[in-house]
This record gives structure tokens, sequence and C-alpha cells, in this order.
């Protein structure tokens, strides 16, 4: 998909109900997530993703949908997200009231998987739509169009979330949580951390040794001033500026300092590690 | 226009001095001063009298003392650093009184030669809360950073001292200061503290020169370290080893043991022989070997971490046996053999240098961050976990006095000379002075003791009516979630409207656009902060008054739903500023509470700038979009016999209303003070007071912010 739409100038036009993707995303596996995803879903399971952002839950969704062949269906949870973002709605066209699927609904249709990124920042009240499709019943009753869908064997619904740095106010509820098989993301581990990196920037070990080394210095700063420390993905963001040739300490800057705080002193601080790495 | 100034005249100075100086109480000679002054131009005349000025209200001698000096330093100092100066010895005279802020003023000679130090040097200060998180950065133990009278780490605290200037910019004094902790860091990180400091070096004639050597090629051996794990402050420290002016000392020749990444301190205790007698190098970066305070704070850890680790052991396993049931019954020897052995952890080595993982009966378990923190330290002082340091501690086999912080009680530390230990410390503004008075006001939150639960019941009871139609005011501020209709944007159809739309349509009509619903969401989120003065001035009605404001208050806040926290405040006197919890913001409004409102009475004094600072580090910790600090007083800020009752106490109060204004928060002031015209719309701005003289109209008031602040 990257590579298609890097080689034109124009977007291309998917239909989300349809698309299949093509080609092998990028993922390692860390544990055995991989057996318990389709565990879950052959036993029509819904799940749900766990980690600190940039760990790589979206990539393994991914990787899922692809080795699953079943088209995906992202739908990223904001604080105004209704039932009908989700479900559907009617739309006026030429004088005449038009029903349009919404993102859940299209997916339960298709027989593909929903994937619900951050759930908790969408309202409770509003993720309790899913509660019938997510527990045996695996039903959608849209009351709007007097139907009740119910869902094909092949559909999958996963919702994530990063427990790390919500607040209290932001948590999921208990009769959503336990609806789903959880599967817990962390940063991988060094050596494979050092793989991901090398494979997905071309950048030599040693350069990568001292990335790994920085997100390992600005994780021991969790809770110390930091929300988080450096995800893979920002490891692979300053990665690839560098194989562009962008000096290492002006790359580490942009890509983990500046992305991590917006702190003054936390930044200094960043910077003073980074300058002493590189 | 400054150049044509005339400058005053002997008789002008010497009445202005005479005058300034009060001489008739002081007996202060201001003829010398005259003397000094009169030869200057007016512009500078007015620079120094300015600055002499400001110290009058630090203290007079230093006032007079800085005027005699301050001629010999004009030619040679710029006037930033000549105020430098002067702010330092304020600041000193804060910190350790007259005498040593007096030296500040008479040494100007070695302040000059310090000068550059004053102008391009580091404070600590500056560096702190960048060190500090760059230190914690680091991997291994959490370190502090102190300020000492020299650098050199005890092994949990670096210390730095309070000017780093060694260097001629300020940029280089930095790195100094950086490579210095990175440095201490490194010594802790790397081992140079196992080494049993009392024996190692008893065997050589000069254990004195026996320790040089050691710390010289100890820091060889970190020097390889640092090279390997930090290269690009290596580089940074082989520059500043460059710019050192000091006489440098030819190295030793290379030994490639130290070189070697295994290299360890016992290496380094062997090769002390081979370079005895020999000059030693000396490094920029390299700071004092302290062998006592290491020593001293090591044995007092290592004891300490031992019990703590077995405790937290103990915690662990029993945690781990409740989760896990019991499984199959077991034989009536296996029952025996569990009952006599205690559990046992074992550290396993994990793969790719991941560290030790924790393994309890071939389980492997993962630690909690203070388990992980207290086996990285015990490792970096012992070099590994001692086996007997896995044994989980027995019931009741030490004294949890041991292991447990001290929890001091607070009344306690009032008893006595005044402590600061685990109070807030609170900077001042000084208006006269211009500048901060640094850690001045030493605050503490107190308890405050309920009072008698009557009291709410009869205001309840008193002001039926009153509360009823408070009710209402506020219930007409709250915000609910519903439904819109006839929308020009929704989320939806609305379908009444569009029937009527496409009838209008038929009926060749223009068609609304008004098509759609809204789902309007109640998304109010409002802080209220109730800073309460319980000053001995607020004693009969008016604190009658202001407790049954709050009863009133918080009658009808229930209702909207908001958070909101009340504190009272009082104290006397700078060193002892306290702060009495009524409600905080998670406290439910009960009747622990409503007695807690009931209790207020009339204490001291009322120090209102640093109530206003600590409050609003407390309002600035909610999640709220909108936060309102309301004070409820009776009038000017006053302290015990102080300046703050003075022109300053107001200008200071001012000043803590912009810092908490620049935070977002919005500050109020109700008063019961008629005269409050005269100094609030200075404190407050003119919109932000408001003079009551009855105590029912004070909710009302709340309301009225409300409205103001909330549509």
């Amino acid at each position: 998909m990257e590579n298609a739409a890097n080689s034109t100038h124009t977007a291309l036009i998917h239909d989300p109900s349809t698309y299949v993707i093509e080609k092998e995303p990028y993922y390692v596996p860390v544990g055995n997530e991989i057996t318990l995803f389709e565990a879950a879903y052959a036993n029509h399971l819904p799940l749900l993703l766990k980690g600190p952002t940039g760990c790589g839950k979206t990539r393994f969704m991914e990787y899922m949908a692809w080795r699953l062949q079943r088209p995906m269906i992202t739908v990223s949870c904001h604080d105004d997200l209704t039932t009908s973002d989700l479900v559907g709605r009617y739309l006026v066209k030429q004088g005449e009231t038009v029903w349009v699927d919404g993102p859940l609904t299209r997916a339960v249709r298709a027989g593909g998987i929903c994937y619900l990124d951050e759930i908790v920042e969408a309202r409770k009240d509003t993720m309790v739509v899913i509660h019938p499709l997510a527990d045996d019943r695996r039903i959608m009753p849209i009351d709007k169009l007097g139907q009740l869908l119910e869902a094909p064997d092949s559909f999958c619904l996963a919702i994530s979330y990063n427990p790390g740095y919500q607040s209290v106010l932001k948590e999921l509820k208990q009769s959503t949580r336990q609806r789903f098989v959880a599967i817990e993301f962390d940063y991988p581990k060094p050596s494979l951390e050092r793989e991901i990196i090398i494979h997905e920037t071309g950048l030599d070990a040693a350069v990568t040794d001292k990335l790994l080394k920085l997100a390992e210095m600005t994780r021991n700063l969790k809770g110390n001033g930091l929300e988080e420390g450096a995800s893979t993905r920002l490891l692979v963001h300053a990665g690839k500026l560098i194989s562009k040739g962008i000096e290492p300490r002006v790359a580490c800057q942009g890509a983990i300092a500046l992305a991590l705080t917006d702190d003054g002193d936390m930044i200094a601080a960043i910077n003073e590690l980074i300058g002493a790495l590189f | 226009m400054k150049a044509s100034l005339q400058p005053y005249s002997h008789e002008t100075l010497l009445e202005r001095l005479e005058e300034l100086y009060e001489v008739e109480f002081t007996w202060l000679k201001v003829e010398p001063l005259v003397a000094v002054l009169v030869n200057l131009d007016r512009d500078t005349q007015d620079f120094i009298l300015g600055w002499a000025m400001r110290l009058l209200t630090t203290n007079v001698y230093i006032s007079h003392e800085f005027i005699i000096r301050v001629v010999e330093a004009l030619d040679r100092l710029e006037r930033r650093v000549i105020e430098a100066w002067a702010v330092h010895a304020a600041d000193i005279f804060d910190q350790q009184g007259l005498r040593p802020a007096l030296m500040v003023i008479q040494q100007v000679d070695s302040f000059l030669e310090n000068a550059h130090a004053h102008a391009e040097g580091i404070t600590f200060a500056e560096v702190e809360s960048i060190l500090s998180t760059f230190v914690c950065g680091l991997s291994g133990r959490r370190l502090k950073l102190a300020q000492g009278d020299s650098v050199y780490t005890d092994s949990e605290t670096l210390y730095l001292p309070n000017i780093t200037a060694q260097l001629i910019k300020s940029k280089d004094n930095f790195l100094l200061c950086k490579a210095q902790v990175a440095f201490m860091w490194a010594q802790t990180r790397f081992g140079s503290f196992r080494v049993d400091f009392a024996r190692a070096f008893a065997a050589y004639p000069d254990p004195a020169q026996a320790l040089a050597a050691f710390h010289a090629l100890d820091t060889l051996r970190l020097e390889a370290y640092m090279e390997r794990e930090l290269p690009g402050l290596w580089r940074d420290m082989q520059r500043l080893e460059a710019l050192d002016e000091a006489e440098k000392r030819e190295d030793f020749c290379a030994f490639p043991r130290l070189q070697s990444p295994d290299a360890t301190v016992n290496d380094v205790l062997e090769l002390i022989p081979q370079v005895l007698g020999l000059p030693l190098p000396q490094r920029i970066y390299q700071p004092r070997l302290d062998p006592q305070a290491v020593t001293a704070c090591m044995l007092a850890r290592m004891e300490r971490e031992k019990i703590l680790l077995r405790v937290k052991l103990a915690e662990l396993v029993k945690e781990h046996q409740e989760e896990t049931p019991p499984d199959l019954p077991l034989s009536g020897e296996e029952e025996e053999k569990k009952a006599v052995e205690p559990p046992e952890f074992e550290l396993w080595e994990m793969q790719e240098g991941q560290g030790m993982e924790l393994v309890l009966d071939d389980k492997p378990i993962a630690p909690p961050e203070d388990v992980k923190q207290l086996l990285t330290s015990i490792m970096l002082d012992w070099g590994d976990v001692p086996p007997e340091f896995l044994v989980p501690a027995g019931e009741g086999e030490y004294d949890p006095s041991l292991y447990q912080k001290e929890e001091k009680d607070i009344e306690d530390v009032w008893k006595g000379i005044y402590h600061e230990e685990g109070a807030f410390l609170y900077r001042e503004w000084d208006f006269a002075r211009q500048h901060y008075r640094k850690n001045w006001c030493v605050v503490r939150e107190l308890e405050l003791s309920p009072g008698d639960p009557v009291f709410v019941d009869k205001v309840l009871d008193k002001y039926q009516g009153m509360i009823k139609h408070l009710r209402r005011t506020f219930e007409a501020m709250r915000d609910e979630n519903r439904l819109l209709k006839r929308q020009s944007q929704g989320d939806d159809v609305d379908i009444d409207a569009l029937v009527e739309a496409l009838a209008d349509s038929r009926d060749g009509r223009e068609m609304s656009d008004k098509l759609f619903q809204h789902m309007h969401r109640a998304d109010r989120s409002m802080a209220v902060m109730f800073m309460v003065d319980m000053s001995g001035s607020t004693k009969g009605w008016i604190n009658e008054a202001e407790r049954e404001a709050l009863v009133m208050l918080c009658e009808v806040l229930e209702k909207l739903g908001d958070q909101y926290a009340i504190y009272g405040f009082s104290g006397i006197g700078r060193k002892r500023c306290e702060i009495y919890r009524i409600k905080r913001f998670d406290d439910p409004y009960n009747a622990a509470t409503k007695a807690r409102i009931a209790g207020i009475i009339p204490k001291d004094y009322t120090r209102l700038g640093v109530a206003i600072r600590h409050l609003t580090e407390k309002l600035n910790a909610v999640e709220a979009k909108t936060r309102l600090l309301i004070t409820l007083s009776d009038g000017k800020p006053e302290d015990y016999f102080d300046i703050y009752n003075t022109q300053y106490g107001i200008e200071d109060t001012r000043q803590a209303l912009f810092e908490a204004r620049r935070t977002g928060i919005h500050p109020f002031c109700i008063t019961i003070d008629q005269r409050g015209k005269d100094y609030l719309p200075h404190m407050y701005g003119h919109a932000n007071w408001v003079e009551i003289d009855d105590v029912k109209k004070l909710p009302l008031k709340v309301a009225d912010i409300y409205r103001r602040l909330t549509t």
C-alpha cells in the first residue's frame, strides 16, 4: 500500500469493505500474540490490545488482517464519536433520506475486521453499542433501519488502548473490558528492537545501538517528568532521518526529544542525553 | 536628557543620605558616602542611590557598606555585574544573616576576581533541574543532585558547588557540570566504590598517596567506560580538558588493562604500586574522592537495602501464594517439606544482557518497579546479589522502624526550633528589591480539627429559603446532555424537520436548512478553590459569616457537580505559614467535612501571597478547563510585626496573583473590608473583587462569578 502510494502523486482509492492488504506488513512477533489472536479469532472472541504508544499494536493488526486476508476497517476514537458515527445514519440526498452505513456496520456486513483504535478516547456511553457484537450473540441491532445484523464467522472486533497515560476519567468500563481477550504489548526486547530498526531504516548496527541506548534512557525517565519513554516508532523515525543523511543529534532532537514533551527543561535534559551519546 | 542633568550637590546628597539612613537613630556616618558620591556624574549617582535604596529595605548596614565599596567596583565592573553583586549580597542576607552578607559586600575584591565567575559562571540552580533529569536517564541507582562545597559524591547524592566557573564561556561551564555529574554517575555505576577504603590503603607507607594514586588510575578506567558508553560526552570531556588552563602534568603511560571492557576496581588496586611516586594527572572534570562519605553512606544503605529487599520479597511471596490456588493435595512428606522450607528466590541472568530475572519456585516473577530498583542498587554495591538477600524475611524478623521511613508528626515539627523539614518552601516578592526572596516562606498543611456538627444544621435551618433560591440559581447554570432539534449541522437527520421542509418545498416555499439534530453534551469542567481567611481579625461575625457562606455554597455546589475544595490559611511570620485542609477536591461533602467547616476558627495573621502560591499549585493539579481561586477575606495582607503589613505585602500578593493568572487561573476576591477599594483593585484588578456587607450576598456573588466565567 505504502509503496503504491509512493510511486505516484495521487492517492489510491480503495473500498474499505473489500480492500485486502496484499503485501505482507513487516512484523516481528514478540511473544505468542499471533497464535493467541488466531485462536481467539477462530472462537469468535473479540480482542483487546493494550500497550504503550508506538509499540506495534496497529502494525500487528495490519499484519493479522493480511494473514487472515480480511479487510480491516480502522476507527480512530475521539471525544465526539457518536453511536451514529459507528453504526450509520440517514443523509439527505436530493430531497430523499438515504441510509449510509457507519464503519462498524460496514465491517460486520463485509465480514471484516473492525479495529477501534484508542478506544478510551471515546465516551463510555458510545462504546455500549459494541456490546452485543462483543459477546457470544455477535449481533448488531440497527434500530433506525429495523435490521438485526448477525455477524458472519469471519467478522472480528478488536480494540486497543494505552493503559499508561489515561486518567481515571478515561478508564474502560468493566462491562466493556470484560468481553475481550486481552493481549499485552510492550516495547520489544533490545535484540528484537535492533532487528526492527535495522530492517525499517537500513542503519548500521553501531548507530542502531546508540538509538537503543537513548530509548532506554528516556524510558528510565518515565514517571520522572515524562509520561512515556521513546517508542519503537520514534526510534524508527529518528533512524529514517539519520539514514537520509541528517546529523544524528539533530535527527534525535527532532524525532525524539521534541516529540516526547513540550517541557523546556525536559527537552534540554533529553538533548543532553542525546549529546552524550552521539 | 540625562546628560544635561546636574550632579547632586554636596548639600543635597548629605540631606538625602541623612534621611535615608535615619542617622539620628542609626548613628551611621554619611559624610564618607557623600565624599564618594559627590564627584560622580548624575547618572551614576542615581544608579548607586537606586540600588542603595533597594538594599536599604533588606538591611541598612548592607546598604551603607554598598555605597562605600561600590566606587572601587565602578571602573572595573559592568553595571549588570554590580547588580548581580548587590542581589547576591541580599540573597546571602536572607539565607545566612547580616555578617556573611556584609562579607560579600566588603570583599568586593574577591568578587572582582570572580567577576567573570558571576557573569559567565553557571549556578547550581541553573543546572539542577536539567542535570537531575539527565542523571535519571542514565541507568543504575537513582541519584540525587545537591549543592555542596565541592564536587564529590557519597554514592547516593552528587554534590556540585554553588558556582562553576573554571572555564571562560558559560556554555563550557555547563558542559563541565554535565561531565562532572556523568563522571560521578560512572563511579557508582562501574563499581569504583566496591573497595574497602579503610583497609585497602593501610598497608602503604603513605595511605593518602596511595588513595590519590587509586583515584587517578580509576579515573583512567572510568574514562574508558565513558568513551564506550557515552561517546558524545567523551568528546566534550576531551575538549574541556584541552580548554583547562591549569598546569598539565603528563599522563601515565597507557594501561591497556584499564581500557578493557571488563576492567574492575580490583585491577586498579593492583596497579597502584606501579604509579606510586609518579606525578598524578588531574582532570578538570575529576571530582574529589571522599572515602569517608562514601563508606558511611554505603554501609547504611547496604544494611537498609538488605532488610528492605527481604521484606519486599516476603510481600511478593504472600501475593504470589494468594494468586495461585493450592493445586493437588500434597503427600505428607511434601507437606512437611513445604512447611519447613521457606520459599527461596533465585536470580537468573536473562538473555542478551537484559539484566536479571527474579525466579520463585522455577517460575519467573515480574518484580515491581521498587524491587527492580532495589536489586539494581544492591548489585551496584555488591557486584552481585548475595544469596542470603534472596531469603524472604520471616514474620516479625525485622522491626518495621528499620525500613520504614519515619513519618514525623507535623504538629511536633513546630515544637522547639523551627524545622523546615518536610515543609513546602515558597519564594516571596520583594517589591523594593525588585527581586524574589528565595525559599522565603515555610508552609505546612495541617488538618483542621472538627467543630460542632450542629452548626451546619443550624445554618440549613436559618437560611432555608435562601438555600432554595440559591439552588435554583445554580441549577439554571447546570448543563445536561440534551438533543437539540432543527440544527443546521448535526449527527443525524431531524425527521420532523425534514418532513416539514419537504412539504414546504412541494408548496413552492423555500426549504429550511435546519434539518439536523445534534446531541449537546454537557461538558462543564470547572474547579473552584475557596481560600478562607482564618486570621485573628475575622473573630466574631466575620468568621461566622464565612462559615455560614461556606455551608450554603457547599449545599448548592453539590447540585452543580463541579469540583471544589476549601482550604483555610493563617500563620505567624514567614517561617510559620499554615494551610488548613477543610475539603480537598476529592473529599466528599459528608459529616466530617461539615464538621471541619464548623471548626473554622480565627487564628493568627494573613500572609496572603504564600497561601495563593500554595493553593495555586494544588488547583493546577486537578484536571479542569476553568480554574477559579476565590479568596474570602476581611482585609489587607498582614503579618506579625512584619514588613508584610506595608506595601510589601500588597505587592507580594499582587505578584502571587500574577503568577496564578499566568498559569490560567481566574483569581477572585470577596471581601468584607469596607476599605477594600483602596488596595484590592491594585491586587486583583478592577473587575475581580467584590465587597459585601451581608453574608447572604456571598453565595449570590459566587453564582455571579460562575455565570461570568462559564457563559
